[in-house]
């Protein structure tokens, strides 16, 4: 399904470990309403919210999709093959995980393909993109930077929704990267971990130099 | 107002491999050996805390670093010896305790335990566990490992291994538990877990802003607040080199780290190193603890105030520094970082 803008979209962000309070924190500072939440109670993470994430929501994970506009994944991969699509339809989808068998073990769903296009498949009600991935979660706070400064890096965007791609890029923009559109969900196979920008930080110029030299040696 | 808080100061080592001055890679059974007179000469400089991380790599050939602790102490007789850490979701909870436990009775009372869930995740495949479980496998353990530490027959019931019912678990400790932490890489929910748990919080730093780690000790101690524990310490875990000056620091430090850091940056998702991003992390900003001792002493002190943090634990060496710079680093540390951290902390 094709994502509709909004005009105040509001943030649901499913995961509260390494990735998720970062994204949230950046969010908050662009004026974005977030709800966060882990796998259970809110309860559960009240504590990290007030204190790690101020300004945000704890939910339920139901809850907080249900609510948003824009839902970011989050969560370590296996715990997304858990997670019911239903909240979720109509939704665009933010995919900020990775499949990364020597980290996270073998998950033999996403052992063909790229990461995303599975998890569109299992979100078929969604619009989803690829984002928020391939800079590690420490390194994406401390290097967001302001429009126009001199020393911004890039993030990247892949999807096959235009508008679902065009709200991903103001979001990209607004916490603090100049947005870098690499093409569909497939051709975002490029941001994937071993691929040529994954855990690297690059100039917009630099980034879009580095994909497209990559793209040539992609299998 | 004068700090009577009493502040600590270990190294840490994860069994680097060392290498001769021309740069030919020393065998493991020299690196441990070294390893062994690395801990005593700790003792003898100052440090309060020897510590050995769990590795299973041709670079860090360290996967029994309690073998290595019991020579250790049968050769020192103040410095606290424990894991740094010891991968606890591929172990078993009951031979953790065993071990450490008859480590504190060589030692007189002077074994610590690290836990962690497994950055460096070589052992996962070694011992037959699933990458994909180390979540459960570590929440589970870590609770049994805080009932083990307990004393007395522990009861317990879990999915990662078989039950217990009522079981003696020995060596007894003489004086109750011994110190234990969790060491966390910037979860929050680990947080929750270390307080919920009752462990000391072992935040392990390893590049980018510590200061950002700040807000992790406010959450902790309000953790233990909410689930009725009295308060507990936090520790800074930290990589970096001492030498003479700054210069002669980073240039023994810098092609061992870019050496490795580039070796592990396709597995762990690390950035190739630049020496732009090393003289950053080397700044007071960042997290590498590499120069002078003045330069470091003052970096160990603003951290610990920033993070709330009592103890610092300093990581030493690389793979390929040789002995000889390891044994500068350590009494450099010793005999100078810590005293001096000691006395600004006093002081502010």
């Amino acid at each position: 399904m094709r994502y509709q803008q909004r005009q105040r979209e509001r943030l649901g962000i499913l995961g509260s470990g390494h990735i998720g309070p970062v994204v949230a924190r950046l969010a908050l500072s662009a004026g974005y309403p977030v709800d966060i939440a882990a796998s259970g109670d809110p309860d559960d993470i009240a504590l990290i919210t007030e204190l790690v994430i101020p300004g945000a929501r704890p939910r339920w994970a139901s809850d907080a999709a249900a609510d948003a506009d824009i839902v970011i994944l989050a969560m370590p991969l296996h715990r997304f093959l858990d997670l019911d699509p239903g909240p979720l339809g109509g939704k665009l989808v933010i995919d900020a995980m990775n499949y990364w068998p020597a980290s996270d073990g073998v998950l033999t769903v996403f052992e063909q393909g790229g990461s995303s296009e599975i998890v569109a498949q299992r979100l078929a009600g969604s619009s989803v993109v690829k984002a928020l991935n391939h800079i590690g979660y420490h390194e994406l706070e401390e290097q967001a930077r302001p429009a126009g400064a001199p020393d911004r890096k890039a993030a990247a965007v892949a999807g096959d929704d235009r508008a679902a791609v065009d709200a991903t890029a103001r979001l990209i923009d607004r916490i603090g990267y100049d947005p870098a559109r690499v093409g569909s969900l497939a051709a975002g196979r490029i941001l994937q971990p071993g691929g040529p920008v994954f855990g690297i930080t690059l100039g917009l110029p630099e980034f879009g130099q580095a994909v497209h030299e990559g793209a040539r040696s992609l299998p | 107002m004068t700090d009577a808080t009493t502040y600590t100061f270990g190294l840490d080592t994860f069994g680097d491999r060392n290498a001769d001055a021309s740069g030919t890679p020393l065998s493991h059974a020299q690196t441990i050996r070294n390893v062994v007179e690395e801990g005593v000469f700790a003792e003898q400089t100052g440090a309060d805390f020897f510590g050995i991380g769990e590795h299973h790599t041709e670079e860090f050939p360290m996967p029994a670093g309690d073998v290595a602790l019991a020579a250790i102490a049968a050769r020192t007789s103040r410095i606290h010896l424990g894991s740094a850490v010891t991968v606890l979701s591929s172990d078993d909870p009951v031979r953790v305790f065993q071990r450490y436990s008859t480590l504190n009775a060589i030692s007189g009372g002077r074994a610590e335990v690290i836990l962690g869930r497994g950055s460096s995740i070589d052992s996962f495949p070694l011992f037959g566990y699933d990458l994909a479980d180390y979540e459960q496998l570590f929440d589970e353990k870590a609770t049994l490992f805080a009932e083990l530490l307990k004393g007395g027959p522990v009861t317990w019931e879990g999915k990662t291994r078989a039950g217990l019912l009522n079981q003696d678990v020995v060596p007894h400790t003489e004086s109750g538990p011994f110190p234990a932490w969790i060491g966390v890489g910037g979860n929050p929910e680990s947080v929750i877990r270390a307080a919920r748990l009752g462990f000391g919080l072992a935040l392990a730093i390893i590049g980018g802003r510590p200061a950002r780690f700040a807000p992790y000790s406010e959450l902790f101690l309000r953790a233990l607040e909410k689930f009725g524990r009295a308060p507990l310490p936090v520790l800074m875990h930290a990589p970096g080199h001492v030498a003479a000056t700054d210069e002669q620091a980073k240039a023994e430090f810098w092609p061992r780290y870019r050496d490795i850091i580039t070796l592990m940056a396709p597995q762990r998702g690390f950035a190739p190193p630049t020496t732009s991003r090393f003289d950053w992390e080397t700044g007071p900003e960042g997290a590498l603890f590499v120069g002078s001792p003045g330069t470091v002493a003052r970096k160990i002190a603003a951290n610990l105030r920033t993070l709330g943090a009592t103890r610092f634990d300093l990581k030493y060496g690389m793979p390929g520094l040789t002995h000889e710079q390891l044994m500068t680093n350590i009494e450099l540390y010793g005999r100078e970082v810590i005293p001096r951290a000691r006395e600004m902390l006093a002081a502010s």
